[in-house]
């Protein structure tokens, strides 16, 4: 049938025959894109008198939006930390894998590294759209060096550093520039590191806490100068103890500033954290679970021997460990694996656990107008997965940029 | 008139859905032949959270009808008068209405004319009663202050001219309404009782509805069930639609 589009004349595609995730509750309705974006289909009818091009049959399949990662060190033989001539082709293919694990956007993030690694490499980050070549980049996620030498995990010592000498210049030095960052793990014991936390702030990163010896207080301070975020709970920290439960404490402190929420990264692949340890995290502080992966370039390939930034590491079914050590360094998860491991582990909802790998990470970086949702007008990021939550097909801007081959696993 | 009586809610619309759809199979609509079907006006589109949503979230998005064959008053119109006999032209151009599927206000009313609306009616502006403004609080969290007060709406006399007029009644409280409009006489007073005047009309009713009517009716119309079910089965199809109409019955007539 003819329609009148007195808006714009590009096709609308109808999905249709299918439950998407909207307003926190999967619903049976249709999602209709046009122009890259989520479209609202009575104000199409009503003002527009228009109707959809094209209709496309889910097959009952559940529509989420496309998962984000914002702790994803490389993976497929690729190391964001390393500075090698073809790293843009190796970013290239890290973004294009992943689409098969639902991510539609992430954070390449870069470990513990000298400062000519960050010269090197940062300029060669861009912040950039998603689409058929791979999944978009919001930015580059540094974890480290400004962090502590007790809680290095899988870090190189040598190549930590304080804030003493020059406090927020030193930082800029180190890194080169901070055009395209977007999260900055670090400790915030460290002296000096409310300045810096508050400068970061203003220039709009988001800064988490990680890696740190910090008790409640000081925790709780970093949070008030604007820190936001919690990099991988329970590794590389403080236990929680029941009279100073240190950074883990920040789940359920009263002394968080009024309208903000602080979200904190889960590693949920069963082995970074006892699935009892995951639960109590998920039930005391559910809207702030974040998914993440801190996959390495292990990811994908073969069991063996990988580089980790300046470290090898040594892959071991799904563990990953600096060779020669029993130090957990990143893991080979994918997104979608955790998604489902988190799923079964918390006996949460389907909703839920899409949320942690969506909605969360998109409200951490302040996105979710446009990201990690199905609402009119975000850009239409999703995915259509199984009732198992399997990806079956992975879409960008209203594009299918990957779809699961029907004779493959 | 035909009057059904369905054990509840849920079996009455169903029914009425089921009679429906036949009526618009064996009309056999197509371009340039239009099933016009009517439905009382919404509220004034100052509020389209309400009207339009309701209509589109419970009946547009899930048919596959064209939206420049959806006519709705537009209460935000500069000249409401002209609007609304805009509206009347679109009905006679459309070729009138087919089926005018209604309900009745505990007032009595169908559509939004309140008790005392002239009985030959068009379509036109008209003052909300209370009863009808506590109604439709629902569509407005409950906020009597946020209700308008004014709709526009089709008048009685526009309903009488369709060819068919269903009207949907359930609930006790309901019941006096339509006691009033088919056992006792026709009142401007309760507009739906103008309908007993009218050729084709069909009451759909669940057992509440009929607390208030005589023994005597309840028990003649529910004798009549076993023919008036014969309007709802088959069900027939668009894709039967070739054969049937080679062997069209006239639908059933009282």
């Amino acid at each position: 049938m003819p329609s009148n589009k007195s808006v714009s004349d590009a096709p609308i595609v109808q999905f249709t025959n299918c439950r998407i995730l909207r307003d926190h509750q999967l619903q049976r309705e249709d999602l209709w894109v046009r122009e890259g974006k989520i479209l609202n289909p009575e104000k199409l009818f009503f003002d527009e008198k228009g109707s959809a091009d094209v209709q496309l049959d889910c097959k009952d399949s559940i529509i989420a939006p496309g998962f984000i990662d914002v702790q994803i060190n490389g993976g497929f033989g690729v190391d964001f930390s390393l500075a090698t001539d073809d790293f843009k082709s190796g970013i290239d293919l890290v973004s294009r894998k992943i689409l098969s694990h639902g991510v539609t956007s992430f954070c390449p993030t870069l470990v513990t590294s000298p400062p000519s690694v960050y010269h090197q490499v940062l300029p060669q980050i861009s912040v950039r759209n998603g689409g058929a070549h791979g999944a978009g980049i919001l930015g580059a996620h540094l974890e480290g060096p400004f962090i502590s030498k007790e809680k290095k995990g899988a870090h190189p010592e040598h190549c930590l550093r304080t804030f003493e000498a020059g406090a927020f210049q030193d930082l800029l030095a180190t890194y080169g520039s901070l055009d395209c960052v977007q999260i900055v793990t670090l400790a915030p014991e460290m002296r000096r590191s409310s300045e810096v936390i508050r400068e970061l702030t203003k220039r709009g990163i988001c800064v988490s806490l990680g890696h740190s010896v910090a008790n409640l207080s000081q925790a709780e301070e970093a949070v008030q100068h604007g820190a936001t975020f919690i990099t991988h709970l329970f590794n590389a920290m403080l236990p929680f103890h029941h009279r100073d439960p240190g950074i883990v404490g920040l789940l359920t402190s009263d002394k968080i500033p009024a309208g903000r929420r602080v979200f904190y990264g889960m590693i949920s692949d069963g082995i970074h954290t006892n699935p009892a340890a995951l639960r109590i995290a998920h039930r005391a502080h559910p809207k702030g679970l974040v998914l993440v992966t801190d996959a390495i370039a292990g990811m994908g390939l073969a069991p063996g021997r990988h580089t980790l930034g300046q470290q090898v590491v040594e892959i071991d079914g799904l563990n990953t460990y600096i060779a020669g050590t029993k130090t957990l360094s990143g893991s080979v998860a994918t997104m979608d694996t955790c998604v489902r491991h988190f799923q079964e582990a918390t006996g949460c909802s389907v909703e839920t656990a899409l949320e942690a790998a969506s909605l969360h990470p998109a409200q951490l970086l302040g996105i979710e107008h446009k990201k990690g949702t199905l609402n009119y007008d975000s850009d239409a990021d999703f995915l259509m997965l199984n009732d198992s939550l399997y990806v079956q097909a992975t879409y960008i801007a209203g594009e299918e940029v990957w779809r699961q081959d029907v004779s493959g696993m | 008139m035909k009057l059904i009586i369905l054990e509840n809610y849920s079996q009455a619309s169903e029914w009425a859905a089921k009679y429906i759809r036949n009526r618009i199979v064996q009309f056999g609509p197509g371009p340039g032949r239009f099933f016009t079907l009517g439905l009382p006006t919404g509220l004034p589109r100052d509020h389209p959270e309400s009207y339009h949503s309701f209509m589109w979230n419970n009946f547009f998005k899930h048919i596959d009808i064209s939206p420049e064959n959806v006519h709705i008053l537009d209460g935000n119109a500069p000249d409401l008068q002209a609007e609304c006999d805009a509206f009347e032209e679109k009905i006679k151009a459309a070729g009138g209405i087919e089926l005018f599927v209604g309900g009745i206000g505990p007032d009595g009313h169908i559509a939004f004319n309140e008790p005392g609306s002239s009985l030959v009616s068009r379509t036109r502006v008209k003052t909300l009663a209370m009863d009808t403004i506590l109604a439709n609080a629902r569509f407005f969290d409950g906020d009597l202050s946020k209700v308008p007060t004014m709709a526009l709406t089709v008048g009685v006399g526009t309903v009488m001219d369709a060819r068919e007029v269903m009207i949907l009644i359930t609930g006790a409280h309901k019941a006096f309404a339509l006691y009033k409009a088919i056992e006792d006489g026709v009142n401007h007073m309760w507009t739906v009782s103008a309908f007993q005047q009218h050729p084709n009309t069909v009451f759909v009713c669940d057992e509440d509805a009929t607390l208030e009517l005589k023994v005597k009716t309840v028990k003649y119309f529910k004798g009549l069930m076993l023919v008036h079910n014969k309007l709802v089965e088959p069900l027939y199809s668009m894709k039967d639609m070739g054969v049937e109409r080679s062997q069209s019955k006239k639908p059933y007539s009282d």
